[in-house]
């Protein structure tokens, strides 16, 4: 099953890579990663989308507390959570095309932020499913380019993840 | 008091107790030697490679319970460190490790001798650190004894960038008295409901086992484990790393478990109901085939480390703490309470056990022609009364020591179990000799294993360390020949040792003592003529028998209940 997991580290050189070598060492799947540093300066915000049986999960739980670096962590997906990500992508845009990309680009509240004679480049945010609905409905041969900034999350409500 | 790094960094090793430094000097850490020169209460010891610095660091940790320490240069000082680093890491050892680097304004730029130490080594440390400034170097330090010490011990890796070394920088020097890391607070005790939950269903089993390991040894809590064991009157089974926790004297301990195990042991766990393990990792040597370890029982698993519990078999009742704070509060618990386990359930479990042991699985055939290798350890258990240090290296003679010598006492077993490093022993011997100058160190060898790190003979000629080798010389290296033996229709693919060195003629160049033995009849007196030399090394060269193997055995893929025996011993 897939599960958003959201990491408080020390904001040192190498702490990123004590996370991803635990994932490459230990075999776990890392579908994205992301990390930026938070309001305090000192510390950064990792979110890791994974995926694995439960006991998997647990393992990659204990483990990640385990290394010195990590200050706290929770799994998103065991919380009412909201999960994001930013999507740029680089469309063909000719003839009929134009208008049909900008309607959709509409559609799911995408925004186009440069223009060509024969291109968009269309900036989406959302959750996996939408960014992946987005470019099915451009078609595949339209897309030219995809840069995605991997998922970020945070829980509802009154939890927070703070040390 | 202003101190420049080096000088910075005795200073601070003085206020972590060390007495003792294993290392080898080289460019990126002159400072620090040359500072080491000019202080008295750190000793330096000095090895012929760097991996023996890490065993010796390690050997002696095991010992004292005092962390290693050691001390290398940048580079192939580092990595070749690293293997002892491994060795440490796997078993848990206590240990820090300062390594030289080049200077701050040169790394990364491929400079002579450089590595990058933080890289190479993070995955075989609990933690390591890159210090940063001379200004962070002291609390560095205190947060790498910190580390390495507690909770479930392991090696840290501080590596110093030669300029935070330089004789005349200095700043202001005050040892932080404790430390706080926001990110690491390692567990200590244990839940008390959970402790309720596991002493209930210890008090309900009609066939309980205790299987205890390394953990026990590492969180001293020998004393508890007997108590816990002899006031429930359960049988104990111990790992490779938890020998010596629990007297094997004693009528409750059915031997060793595992791959090499007794049979016993290995089918009381198939069979038992309820599990009760104490500081131990459920490890692949230990369980053979996870799909049939102990099918029938509820496990209950105390570890101080989170990670453990449930990693390779699921348990029943985790219990996340200190091994000796929840043994006795188990202990407080069952005395408090009426409820045992019924007297007629238990005594019929005994008697199954019993009928295995009928088996001595142990037994094997003596002879008179050539000397079979159990019967040096345990004519070397007779010599040493059973209460020497033994270091081994891996392979055939390791088990072989392991399961003849009858330890009685917890950190006397000093061995390479998790990653199984060739050339432990040697080094490991002279690390508990320094720590226990007084003390019978005995290294248990064989002709290719003490080839890993010979060199060291040297180290213990300067120190003055009166190791006994036995070196169990079979000429071949003895447990891949087992497996090329079983599994691959005796095809010797380069397990046999040609070209061995004269043994004896090699220690007397290192300036020792050498004693050849072929002969069953010399054993006893050749032993007998060693120890009494109390002030030298002596290589005990055991010319033994090549085709001996180590029975009882669980085969690859294999579970407890399907253990190889001796063939010559074989029973019904």
């Amino acid at each position: 099953m897939r599960h958003v997991i959201s990491v408080l580290l020390e904001n040192e050189s190498g702490a990123l890579s004590r996370v991803s070598g635990l994932f490459s060492a230990r075999g776990y799947n890392i579908e994205s990663l992301t990390v930026a540093p938070t309001d305090d300066p000192t510390l950064s915000r990792m979110t890791i989308v994974t995926s694995g049986t439960e006991r998997i999960i647990e393992q990659i739980i204990k483990q990640l507390n385990k290394l010195v670096s990590v200050a706290k962590l929770t799994d998103l997906t065991e919380v009412e959570f909201i999960e994001r990500e930013i999507m740029l992508v680089k469309i063909r845009a000719v003839n009929s095309d134009r208008e049909e990309i900008k309607r959709l680009a509409d559609i799911f509240r995408g925004r186009i932020l440069d223009v060509t004679e024969t291109t968009y480049v269309v900036e989406l945010t959302g959750d996996d499913h939408k960014l992946n609905a987005f470019l099915a409905a451009c078609g595949v041969d339209n897309v030219l380019e995809v840069a995605r900034s991997g998922a970020t999350g945070i829980a509802r409500g009154e939890k927070s993840l703070k040390v | 008091m202003e101190l420049n790094g080096g000088a910075l960094l005795m200073e601070a090793l003085k206020e972590e107790g060390v007495e003792l430094v294993f290392g080898y000097p080289g460019g990126a850490v002159l400072h620090i030697y040359d500072a080491l020169y000019q202080q008295n209460s750190v000793k330096h010891i000095l090895v012929r490679h760097e991996q023996s610095a890490t065993h010796a660091a390690d050997g002696y940790a095991r010992a004292t319970g005092k962390p290693g320490v050691v001390l290398v240069t940048s580079g192939p000082g580092a990595t070749n460190a690293v293997t002892g680093i491994a060795t440490a890491f796997m078993d848990s050892i206590p240990m820090v490790v300062l390594s030289g680097q080049v200077q701050s304004r040169f790394i990364g730029s491929d400079a002579f001798q450089e590595v990058d130490c933080v890289g190479i080594t993070r995955p075989c440390v609990k933690h390591n650190f890159l210090v940063d400034s001379l200004e962070n170097m002291a609390q560095t330090i205190k947060e790498a004894f910190y580390v390495a010490t507690t909770g479930r011990p392991g090696p840290v890796v501080v590596d110093i960038p030669k300029d935070f070394t330089t004789p005349g920088v200095t700043v202001p020097f005050e040892y932080p008295d404790s430390v706080e890391m926001r990110s690491y607070s390692p567990p200590s005790q244990g839940h008390p409901g959970q402790i309720r939950k596991a002493t209930d269903l210890i008090l309900s089993a009609k066939k309980p086992m205790i299987y205890s390991g390394g953990g026990v040894v590492l969180g001293n809590a020998s004393e508890q484990l007997r108590s816990f064991t002899q006031l429930l009157g359960y049988p104990i089974t111990q790992t490779l790393m938890g020998l010596g926790a629990y007297p094997a004297s004693d009528k409750q301990n059915i031997g060793m478990l595992g791959m090499h195990g007794t049979y016993e042991a290995n089918i009381a766990m198939h069979e038992c109901d309820v599990l009760i393990a104490i500081g131990a990792r459920f490890d692949d040597r230990v369980t053979g085939e996870v799909e049939s370890f102990c099918p029938n029982a509820k496990i209950v698993h105390v570890d101080i480390d989170p990670a453990s519990i449930s990693k390779n078999v699921t348990v029943d009742v985790p219990i996340v703490g200190n091994v000796a704070q929840v043994l006795e509060a188990m202990i407080e618990q069952i005395k408090a309470t009426e409820k045992r386990v019924d007297p007629a359930d238990l005594a019929s479990w005994w008697a199954l056990i019993k009928d295995w042991q009928s088996k001595k699985c142990l037994d094997y055939d003596l002879s008179d022609n050539v000397i079979k290798p159990q019967a040096v350890v345990e004519a070397l258990w007779r010599e040493t009364k059973g209460d020497a240090y033994i270091t081994s290296d891996v392979g055939q003679h390791q088990m072989w020591a392991a399961q003849y010598y009858g330890f009685d006492k917890p950190n006397r077993w000093i061995n390479s179990g998790g990653l199984g490093t060739m050339g432990f022993g040697l080094p490991a011997a002279i690390g508990v000799q320094l720590g226990f100058p007084d003390e019978i160190v005995a290294c248990i060898t064989g002709e290719a294993s003490i080839q890993m790190c010979i060199q060291e003979l040297s180290t213990a000629f300067q120190y003055g360390t009166p190791i006994k080798i036995i070196n169990l010389n079979n000429r071949y290296m003895g447990m891949v020949r087992q497996w090329q033996e079983f599994s691959y229709e005796k095809r010797y693919s380069h397990s046999y040792m040609d070209a061995l060195p004269d043994f004896m003629k090699l220690a007397e160049s290192y300036g020792h003592v050498g004693m050849n033995i072929e002969n069953p009849a010399d054993v006893d007196g050749a032993l007998a003529e060693a120890f009494a030399l109390k002030d030298r090394l002596v290589f005990m060269n055991f010319v033994t028998d090549q085709t001996e193997n180590v029975y009882p055995m669980i085969e690859a893929g294999k579970g407890h209940h399907e253990m190889r025996l001796n063939p010559q011993r074989e029973l019904a």
